[in-house]
């Protein structure tokens, strides 16, 4: 009964236009054991990835490089990283029967969520990413959301895989229960003066911890250039060179977690050729530095979150300045505190200024530009009438939209329209 | 605008212990608005173990994690003395959440446990297990002030001891008296986060003012500054937020 009333609210959540959580809020509501059910025949078990910043293109990463190795694959890939969402992504999949046809299942979680999901289906394995500042009004504290990691390593069954720099993260080896394994990912320590474009370090404290020494089974970055980069694995082994879709170190890290999962999940099957071909082919996530073409010219957008994430963005696009939106909404999925916006410099913007700020916080991104003394053209808080100036006033020239989640999401199915791109959740790969 | 009208000095204490919610941005804003009005500031951090300015004139505190709070306490209390003598003398300050209840009398943790404060501000506050989270619209002797809430503490007001503002959406201090935050003399304590100066710039020049005035000995000479945009930030908060 329950996949029969998910799957009706599905297809009227999607005549609608509406949002993706909705019809998993119907089965939840219908059956709460539909995932542990759904999920309960999968024999190389559930992984979930969860962290502050990467979440979506790591999971795209991660099951891209498991497809290319033969394995049927259950993902969540609209982004909806509640339970709600996972379930209702699996809606579009599953048999009357409610049990879920695929050989793993690896899901997008967010932190808080993760936790809540992990306590009707304990994960086989999970991805640990970072614990950064982001949406105190929902988590409150980071020291919070680094103990929701820790409780999620606990329920984990078989393998955990930890950012070895991020030391919120790491230290939660101590954590595991006995008999599950730990793999670590991270950078090479030659490029270690770099990890403050990863991390924000402001609000940390130099505490007595000593980084773990990595052993043979953990994926260490090394960049070559700004694109080029390998997966180092003790002294010999190697996956890349290679280069990816997505720009920036930020997403190298990303590729560098994926690729140490995969192997860790995949021991003797997985092949450094396939992961190379997987990741060349990934497109960057909806909104995560996609780029559309819009009238001839390219047009990227970049989902802001949190200070940590706002950096890294800036940092990645900073040496190419182009002509800028920024698009600030204050709903709960964006956190409700725009406060955030002050522990990011903009400086990186001034000597190009900002053309456009719009959203719900239009003038609250114009006050924090102006006091970073970046010039803003103008302030539009309706984001359709915003876009539709940006794009036609900047027509010939490569534009950049920095937008918060529910900016994001209705900027994208404004461009799907305008430019007959796939709707949201429609991700074909 | 090069003329220079004099120098003030901002001391924001605990930068990287008590600021994770955007409060740098109270001591950018502050800043700006001084070079902006003709001054030349000058910014000091102040962390744990350093001697504290006491040559400060205009001292900011912000909000930060439980983890960073047991940080600053010994700190604190090995200032408590210069701080208290700032404050009689009429140094303006602003202390933001968590800093504003350590100003206080006491914290009384969910345990019963009594953690002192400095006492500069006549407040005491009690641990609770919700948290009071979201926007904030004032009435103050500056105006409508907008900010954003977020904290478990719940904060009640010795009697005399004036509140910043008046409630006129959200929580403020406790939730059920419609105050909001405290004032003794120039010392200024609040919850809002924000951060509160940028949107809020009546009340930011109204700090710049007293310490001005303290510092130089000399009447605040304004500059102009086009406030359009602060203003209409704060004005479409309080639009959506306050029923009338």
């Amino acid at each position: 009964l329950a996949v029969a009333a998910g799957k009706a609210a599905r297809a009227a959540s999607r005549l609608r236009g509406g949002g993706s959580a909705l019809p998993g809020l119907v089965v939840e509501t219908v059956d709460p054991r539909f995932l542990s059910n759904a999920l309960a025949d999968l024999a190389r078990g559930v992984v979930v990835v969860t962290g502050t910043n990467g979440k979506t293109t790591t999971t795209k990463m991660l099951v891209a490089i498991l497809r290319e190795h033969g394995l049927t694959v259950f993902t969540n890939p609209t982004g909806s990283n509640f339970t709600r969402g996972v379930i209702s992504s699996m809606l579009a999949e599953i048999p009357l029967s409610g049990r879920l046809r695929a050989d793993i299942a690896v899901l997008e979680l967010d932190e808080a969520h993760a936790l809540k999901f992990a306590s009707s289906v304990k994960p086989t394995h999970s991805l640990l990413l970072n614990v950064a500042r982001d949406q105190l009004d929902r988590f409150a504290e980071i020291d919070h959301t680094a103990k929701l990691l820790a409780d999620l390593a606990e329920q984990t069954t078989t393998g955990v895989v930890l950012n070895i720099d991020d030391s919120f993260v790491s230290r939660i080896a101590g954590r595991v229960p006995d008999g599950v394994t730990v793999t670590y990912f991270g950078v090479d320590p030659s490029i270690a003066d770099r990890l403050p474009e990863l991390q924000e370090a402001d609000v940390r404290f130099e505490d007595e911890f000593t980084p773990p020494r990595p052993s043979d089974a953990d994926g260490l970055l090394k960049p070559h250039d700004e694109r080029s980069f390998e997966v180092r694995f003790g002294q010999t082994e190697r996956v890349g060179p290679l280069v990816l879709k997505q720009r920036g170190l930020a997403a190298m890290i990303n590729a560098t977690a994926a690729v140490t999962t995969a192997k860790a999940l995949l021991a003797k099957e997985f092949r450094q050729s396939g992961a190379v071909a997987a990741l060349e082919r990934v497109e960057p996530p909806f909104g995560r530095g996609e780029v559309i073409d819009a009238d001839g010219q390219p047009l990227e957008l970049v989902l802001v979150k949190n200070p940590a994430g706002f950096t890294v963005a800036l940092g990645t696009y900073g040496n190419a300045p182009v002509t800028t939106m920024v698009a600030i909404n204050d709903n709960y999925a964006d956190g409700r505190d725009v406060s955030w916006l002050y522990d990011v410099s903009f400086e990186s913007l001034r000597e190009k200024g900002v053309a456009l700020t719009s959203g719900v916080r239009a003038y609250d991104m114009a006050l924090r530009l102006k006091y970073d003394d970046v010039a803003v053209a103008e302030v539009e808080p309706d984001l359709g009438v915003a876009l539709e100036r940006f794009l036609t006033a900047y027509r010939n020239e490569p534009k950049r939209i920095f937008c918060t989640y529910t900016a994001m999401m209705a900027l994208r199915r404004d461009l799907a329209t305008r430019y007959g791109l796939a709707n949201f959740g429609e991700d074909p790969a | 605008m090069s003329a220079n009208k004099g120098r003030i000095k901002i001391v924001h204490i605990y930068p990287r212990e008590m600021s994770i919610y955007g409060d740098l941005g109270n001591t950018r804003a502050l800043a700006s608005r001084l070079r902006w009005h003709g001054y030349e500031p000058v910014v000091q951090q102040h962390h744990p173990g350093n001697d504290f300015p006491t040559d400060a004139h205009l001292v900011l505190g912000g909000g930060g994690q439980d983890s960073g709070q047991a940080r600053v306490e010994d700190d604190l209390a090995h200032n408590a003395d210069v701080l208290r003598a700032l404050a009689a003398d009429g140094t303006p300050m602003l202390m933001i959440c968590g800093m504003y209840q350590l100003f206080g009398n006491a914290f009384i943790t969910v345990q019963g446990e009594r953690l002192p404060g400095i006492g500069i501000l006549d407040v005491t506050t009690q641990g609770n297990a919700k948290r009071m989270i979201g926007p904030v619209v004032l009435r103050t002797a500056y105006g409508d002030v907008v900010g954003y809430e977020n904290h478990s503490g719940s904060t009640k007001l010795a009697p005399g001891q004036q509140p910043f503002g008046t409630v006129r959406s959200g929580m403020g201090n406790n939730g059920t008296d419609a105050t909001e935050g405290a004032v003794t003399g120039n010392v200024f304590g609040s919850y809002l986060h924000g951060p509160l100066l940028p949107a809020n710039p009546r009340f930011a020049d109204a700090l710049i003012k007293l310490a001005v005035e303290r510092a130089l000995c000399a009447l605040f000479v304004p500059g102009l500054i086009d406030d359009e945009i602060a203003d209409q930030a704060r004005t479409r908060q309080v639009r959506r937020l306050v029923r009338r």
